[in-house]
């Protein structure tokens, strides 16, 4: 009984210590993929960026195909335009791919992504007002963009769920 | 029938001639105007139809469609096929930025009656004309002689990567459209601004329609009817995402001699894209 307790809390340390690593940055996004039950399934290409009350955007993280048959191509460029928001706002003028923002599709299931304010490609952080945007859009399915407002430097947890392409988006700050 | 009614006819042929086309719905329909890829490429539709963007009636010939890249450079059209219903093409955007692939003409045309009252006209029905012809072919003193300048130009725009504005400066010559809002940042709820320029001065009172695709689905035109106003700028908040044709008709007698009257038509075709 007593080294099953030892057991199980040494694991809820174990996971403690690694939700910890995971919000080590100041800020922190998480974002669920959701999995879905369909006849053709594909992870979706997502874009992550915040939006200051100028309207002006930084480009955080782009998942999209980086490869094909194992090889490095830009051949999954042909769809990123179909994030039709971030397209306009930052795609569109952006030469990807770009290091450090843009990465491999992730698979169903909570995707967690933090980063360090005065760091690229977070940046330096004015005070203000801020809103997290989060858009999906899956090869034979839909397009999603889930928005969250924060604030900066205000510690504190935000969130909105999506409909079908986004489950909750999160966003923690953490200065 | 009466005098006016000739003359109204009259005018009405004179306007539609050098607009066959116009007569239907002439249009060219961009598989995507917004593209992403590093090695993008856009297949054109261009056919002439009663219903928006339903190939139903005639193909249009590819062989006027000049296709303008960012740089300023004239690209070919590839995979060029003509059929039963529609003519479709291919476009390459080998560098980023906007496109224009358009089709346009202007010159002079003339209608007269010979003595015996034959109606006669230059250049002849589908021949293009050639200006210096103007004077060995035209009788100047021909009974009910009415001499006309026309234009008509047919456009659609593409932008692989970042838009840019090249391609959208006026030639200068008949009607034509400049984009104030980027033909291809266009969504849906937002309004966008285009100004009209006939000869490279603002027309006003050039009468617009625009009619969004799809309309075999529904029973009405839906088409929204504008006027350009005295700097020649309209402004069209689009209801819907979706293709859209816009098509404008102006005319006034500030021709040149020895028209005596100037007319534009001017079509093109827009993608809304959803917020």
């Amino acid at each position: 009984m007593r080294s099953r307790w030892l057991v199980a809390s040494s694991f809820a340390a174990m996971s403690l210590m690694s939700i910890n690593t995971a919000v080590a940055g100041d800020l922190t996004v998480s974002v669920e993929v959701p999995s879905l039950d369909v006849a053709e399934y594909h992870k979706p290409y997502v874009a992550i960026w915040i939006e200051n009350e100028k309207g002006e955007s930084t480009n955080l993280a782009v998942w999209y195909q980086l490869e094909e048959r194992g090889q490095k191509s830009e051949k999954g460029e042909e769809w990123l335009k179909d994030m039709r928001q971030w397209w306009r706002r930052i795609g569109r003028e952006t030469d990807m791919p770009v290091d450090g923002v843009s990465g491999a599709t992730r698979a169903p299931g909570k995707q967690v992504v933090s980063f360090t304010e005065g760091k690229a490609p977070l940046g330096k952080l004015a005070k203000g007002n801020y809103v997290l945007m989060v858009e999906a859009a899956r090869e034979v399915g839909g397009r999603e963009l889930v928005k969250v407002p924060f604030s900066w430097p205000a510690a504190g947890e935000q969130s909105a769920k999506g409909s079908k392409e986004l489950g909750e988006v999160k966003v923690t700050v953490a200065p | 029938m009466n005098t006016f009614f000739k003359t109204t006819l009259c005018t009405a042929l004179v306007l539609c001639l050098p607009l066959t086309a116009q007569a239907h719905r002439a249009w060219l329909l961009p598989s995507a105007t917004v593209l992403s890829s590093d090695d993008a490429w856009v297949s054109i539709d261009a056919a002439v139809s009663n219903d928006i963007f339903h190939a139903d009636h005639a193909p249009m010939r590819p062989d006027g469609v000049v296709v303008t890249a960012p740089d300023g450079q004239i690209l070919q059209v590839q995979n060029a096929v003509t059929g039963k219903y529609r003519s479709v093409f291919d476009v390459q955007l080998p560098q980023k930025g906007t496109y224009k692939i358009a089709t346009a003409s202007s010159g002079l045309m003339a209608m007269w009656k010979t003595e015996d009252g034959e109606r006669r006209m230059w250049p002849g029905r589908g021949e293009k004309a050639n200006p210096a012809d103007f004077d060995k072919m035209v009788p100047k003193k021909a009974k009910d002689l009415e001499v006309s300048q026309f234009s008509r130009r047919m456009e659609t725009f593409v932008t692989s990567g970042t838009p840019t504005d090249t391609v959208l400066k006026a030639t200068n010559q008949g009607l034509e459209l400049v984009p104030v809002t980027h033909p291809n940042d266009l969504f849906a709820g937002e309004a966008a601004t285009f100004q009209f320029l006939i000869d490279g001065k603002p027309a006003v009172g050039v009468k617009v329609t625009v009619i969004p695709g799809g309309m075999r689905y529904r029973s009405k035109q839906a088409s929204i009817e504008l006027e350009t106003d005295k700097k020649g700028n309209i402004s069209v908040t689009w209801p819907q995402a979706g293709m859209y044709w816009l098509s404008a008709i102006y005319r006034d007698d500030k021709a040149k001699k020895p028209a005596k009257t100037r007319s534009g038509s001017y079509v093109a075709t827009f993608e809304v894209l959803p917020e």
